[in-house]
């Protein structure tokens, strides 16, 4: 998969969906990634609470989202990531950037990335490297 | 969707393909010169569809006064197209889209289809791009499309040209009968809801906004303003908004009102493109020459003001262009 970095501009917009996925109620730190990447520029979808994989990928398709930002506390994200990137095939959406945020643990981190995830944010990651991980590594 | 041409391109949004469809949108946003010819081609004349919009304040609940819309309309059949525009920072240029949460029960209907819109620094109400998506969601086939602006305060009235039924809606914290008598949004609507009806203040509320609204000159058209009350979070008061809308559109449809929709909104919207155009092309042609800069330069130097600077740049544009014809 090629990856090139997109040009952004006042036409060009860099635009993520962001969501908690399952029995999750703990937003605050999707919030807070929803607001530092609105700051740097990009266009924040947040879908909220108790998402479910099909709902995370319908609605980036509708949106046409460049980035899927699913965040985890309460330790499904083993559960929910493989199903995500299961629907992501079924969609063809292989030209959008997957990123997982929240509470990871950090051996679970390699199991993830096998399972397609491009990155993963755990708690404690510098708002800069987001920023730029996503800036460097949109697809399209 | 670089490598598809034109007619596929709109074919396929034709067909009601969701990803071309949310595609083309992303090609608008972006100006791309392919999202025109595409528009071009899928255009559907005004009137075929029932265009409503949805406007208020921040925070007044219009979000979840669409999402009980859309319910209301699925349960009559009817499939919906949502566009719901939310601000850009002036700062940043970023934006944070909070609208399709609120709708999200919908997500997975494929009779319903939501896009959420960064303003852009776009005024009125809308972003740019509106009209163009509204086009769109009219191509795929939708029976309803349904606008919703960003928080608007007192004069964004756009959407009022752009859509047939225009709805308000407010909140018994709206402000007094003073606020109710000003010009500007509180004139362009044809419904007035009055969303959390289980706050204090309902019935002040609802009478002050009745009271302006009769004071008013009944429209040329024959229509009077109803104030509906309504709890959107419960779902209360919504058939009733349903009831009104349909009074409406029958409205508009008997004798030529539907022509005249369709002229104000060819005005509104033939003239924003007109202008498009002209600015553009003024822009090409001076883009690359300095002149801009040049004439920023003297004001900031204080050496001209800018009203003159502006006719300059403009007589200079029109010898330019006599010279190269």
């Amino acid at each position: 998969m090629s990856k090139s970095k997109i040009q952004e501009s006042k036409n060009r917009k860099i635009k993520v969906l962001v969501s908690k996925v399952g029995l999750d109620g703990h937003e605050r730190g999707a919030k807070v990634v929803c607001n530092l990447l609105k700051e740097a520029g990009m266009e924040v979808v947040y879908l909220g609470l108790y998402q479910m994989p099909k709902d995370v990928i319908d609605a980036a398709i509708d949106e046409d989202a460049d980035v899927i930002g699913p965040s985890f506390l309460s330790g499904e994200h083993l559960v929910y990531t493989p199903l995500i990137v299961e629907e992501m095939k079924k969609a063809g959406l292989d030209d959008v950037l997957l990123v997982v945020g929240g509470v990871i643990p950090p051996e679970d981190i390699p199991t993830l990335k096998k399972m397609g995830v491009d990155e993963v944010f755990s708690a404690g990651s510098l708002t800069e490297r987001i920023v730029t991980y996503i800036r460097n590594n949109v697809r399209r | 969707m670089s490598d598809i041409n034109v007619e596929e391109w709109a074919q396929k949004v034709r067909e009601n393909d969701r990803r071309a469809a949310a595609k083309l949108i992303s090609a608008i946003e972006r100006k791309e010169k392919i999202a025109r010819a595409v528009l071009k081609h899928i255009y559907v004349p005004v009137g075929k569809v029932v265009v409503l919009g949805v406007t208020g304040s921040a925070g007044a609940g219009k979000s979840c006064l669409v999402s009980c819309l859309i319910s209301a309309l699925r349960k009559k059949g009817k499939t919906v197209g949502v566009i719901a525009v939310d601000p850009s920072s002036p700062f940043t240029g970023g934006a944070f889209l909070g609208d399709r949460l609120r709708m999200q029960v919908h997500g997975r209907d494929k009779g319903v289809y939501i896009r959420s819109m960064a303003s852009r620094g776009y005024l009125g109400g809308l972003a740019r791009s509106t009209v163009d998506a509204m086009h769109v969601m009219e191509a795929m086939g939708h029976d309803v499309v349904i606008v919703e602006t960003v928080g608007t305060g007192q004069d964004e009235i756009d959407v009022a040209r752009l859509v047939q039924t225009c709805i308000l809606i407010l909140t018994p914290t709206m402000g007094d009968d003073i606020q109710a008598m000003k010009a500007g949004i509180m004139e362009v609507a044809q419904i007035a809801v009055l969303n959390k009806a289980d706050m204090p203040g309902k019935e002040k509320a609802i009478l002050d906004l009745e009271v302006a609204l009769r004071m008013r000159p009944v429209t040329e058209d024959g229509w009077a303003v109803p104030v509906v009350p309504t709890i959107a979070t419960t779902g209360k008061g919504i058939s009733e908004v349903v009831d009104r809308i349909e009074e409406h559109q029958a409205h508009i449809r008997k004798d030529d009102g539907l022509k005249k929709f369709a002229f104000q909104k060819a005005e509104k919207e033939g003239s924003v493109l007109i202008k498009d155009e002209i600015e553009r092309v003024i822009f090409d042609h001076i883009r690359g020459t300095g002149l801009r800069r040049r004439y920023l330069d003297m004001i900031v130097a204080g050496k001209i003001d800018p009203y003159t600077a502006a006719e300059e740049v403009m007589s200079l544009f029109i010898k330019k262009s006599k010279n190269d014809a």
